[in-house]
């Protein structure tokens, strides 16, 4: 922990120095920035913003991360569903984040629906892919035993294949968290009417990087949050089973 | 004694199975293998190793029914089966393990659980358990659902001498006390001698019954001399069967 801390100071100064450097137009100081963040958080506009973006990113994670697990678990079960879907999915990994932010634009509106869905959509084939190597590698063991013991769909799901996939999961999770929240900046960019993408478009417009910053910082902030808050005390708890290497 | 006048539980008519190697040509498991199983039956299936045994096992438990022949049992059955390696959830604590296969809670499975000296180890992981209590939670899975049907495919194999006996006796008097109807699989004669009243013994691979023997004096009071006497049967039967 000491030595994250002095990390991340060693960052700090590095970016005084650097707005000495440059000038505080191209780099403004740091305190300069958290100034334009108090102003931002007493108007309340900053709350509003990350809000906004916060909500799209958990809409659109949960989204790609259900259908892109169920995906990747068929396919990875079934030789039928995985040749079958196979190359839907490679095309969907290689169409850039901005065809299908556009696309779905002109497709379904400039709404909401469109900007949660193309963020989904370009998540998804990711998850689907970690998945489906998480269920190749089920034990055939373990299927057995359940099929003897007659185990219920649910409790199969449950107690059998869940606590296989955590890991891959959780790998999913990560990096799609980081993934979504990018992505849904774009949206936003281009065609949502706030959210931190938004603020940003104004401050490009305007060649303002403290109000770029005031604005991208702390949305960094709240993953890092969210990422040692929420994820990593959930990838804590399915792992406890896990013998404590000594 | 469970005697064989019983309902007929199991019935086992497999007139080939082959199995596909990786080069391509397929080789004959098993060929004619034939016989019945009574309720409350106690019955050892004996034979060397790579006879087929477990792949009877796998056609019995509906695990595998790519076979000639047919298998019947019950339309409503459990099974319990012990299968050669523990196979339990190393994710979930023992309790659970015993609870999400299907054990109702309550004293039966408290005595099993007794029985088998687990009372201590319900809260630990598999992971925290030795291979031999990993095998008697196993085991205590099997029992604690009360099958129709028990299964156990070398339940003993790959432990020391002593563990394997102490773990015998607890499976003989929880099949002694629950009264299931149970298919054990060994290659060990005295192992099957000491645990069940009929022996079925298969021939080297391919796999048919070379003998089916009841042993008619109950199991607890089975003396050394009469142990003695069925093996050196088994033995010139296996004998007879390899000459053949």
């Amino acid at each position: 922990m000491p030595i994250r801390l002095a990390s991340l100071l060693v960052l700090l100064v590095l970016w005084q120095w650097g707005s000495g450097l440059l000038g505080s137009r191209a780099l403004p100081p740091p305190l300069a920035v958290l100034a334009v963040v108090g102003a931002e958080a007493r108007s309340g506009a900053l709350a509003v913003n990350l809000g906004a973006t916060l909500a799209r990113v958990i809409a659109s994670f949960t989204l790609a991360m259900a259908l892109g697990a169920a995906l990747g678990l068929v396919m990875g079960r079934s030789k039928m569903a995985d040749q079958l879907l196979d190359p839907w999915l490679i095309v969907l990994l290689n169409l850039p984040a901005l065809v299908i932010i556009v696309l779905a634009y002109i497709w379904v509106g400039l709404n909401e629906t469109a900007a949660i869905g193309a963020v989904a959509l370009n998540k998804l084939p990711n998850t689907a892919v970690t998945v489906r190597e998480g269920a190749r590698a089920l034990d055939r063991g373990l299927d057995e035993m359940a099929r003897i013991f007659a185990l219920g769909r649910g409790a199969r799901l449950r107690h059998v294949i869940l606590p296989q996939l955590a890991p891959y999961l959780a790998a999913a999770t990560r990096s799609g968290l980081s993934l979504v929240w990018k992505i849904v900046l774009v949206v936003e960019l281009l065609g949502r009417p706030n959210g931190v993408g938004f603020e940003i478009g104004v401050a490009f417009q305007l060649f303002d990087v403290t109000r770029l910053l005031a604005y991208a910082l702390p949305f960094v902030g709240l993953m890092l949050a969210m990422e040692t808050f929420i994820v990593q005390p959930i990838e804590r708890h399915v792992s406890r089973w896990r013998p404590h290497p000594a | 004694m469970s005697p064989a006048g019983g309902r007929t539980l199991l019935e086992v008519a497999v007139a080939l199975k082959t199995r596909r190697a990786v080069s391509g040509e397929s080789r004959v498991v098993l060929r004619d293998v034939g016989f019945s199983l009574g309720e409350g039956e106690v019955c050892a299936l004996l034979g060397p190793s790579g006879c087929g045994k477990t792949t009877l096992l796998r056609l019995i438990a509906g695990l595998d029914k790519e076979f000639e022949g047919a298998v019947t049992l019950p339309a409503r059955r459990r099974i319990g089966m012990v299968f050669q390696e523990p196979r339990l959830l190393p994710w979930r604590s023992v309790a659970e393990n015993l609870r999400i296969a299907g054990a109702p809670p309550g004293k039966d499975l408290d005595a099993i659980v007794a029985t088998l000296g687990l009372a201590g180890h319900l809260d630990h992981f598999p992971g925290e358990l030795s291979l031999g209590l990993a095998r008697r939670v196993a085991i205590a899975r099997a029992f604690a659902i009360a099958p129709d049907l028990l299964i156990l495919d070398e339940p003993f194999a790959s432990l020391d001498a002593i563990l394997a006996r102490r773990l015998r006796t607890e499976l003989t008097s929880l099949v002694e006390r629950l009264r299931s109807t149970t298919l054990i699989v060994t290659h060990d004669v005295d192992e099957a001698i000491s645990l069940a009243d009929r022996i079925v013994v298969l021939s080297p691979a391919p796999g048919r019954v070379i003998a089916d023997r009841r042993i008619e004096t109950p199991r607890l009071a089975l003396t050394p001399e009469a142990a003695a006497d069925i093996r050196a049967e088994l033995a010139a039967m296996m004998a007879a069967a390899h000459g053949g």
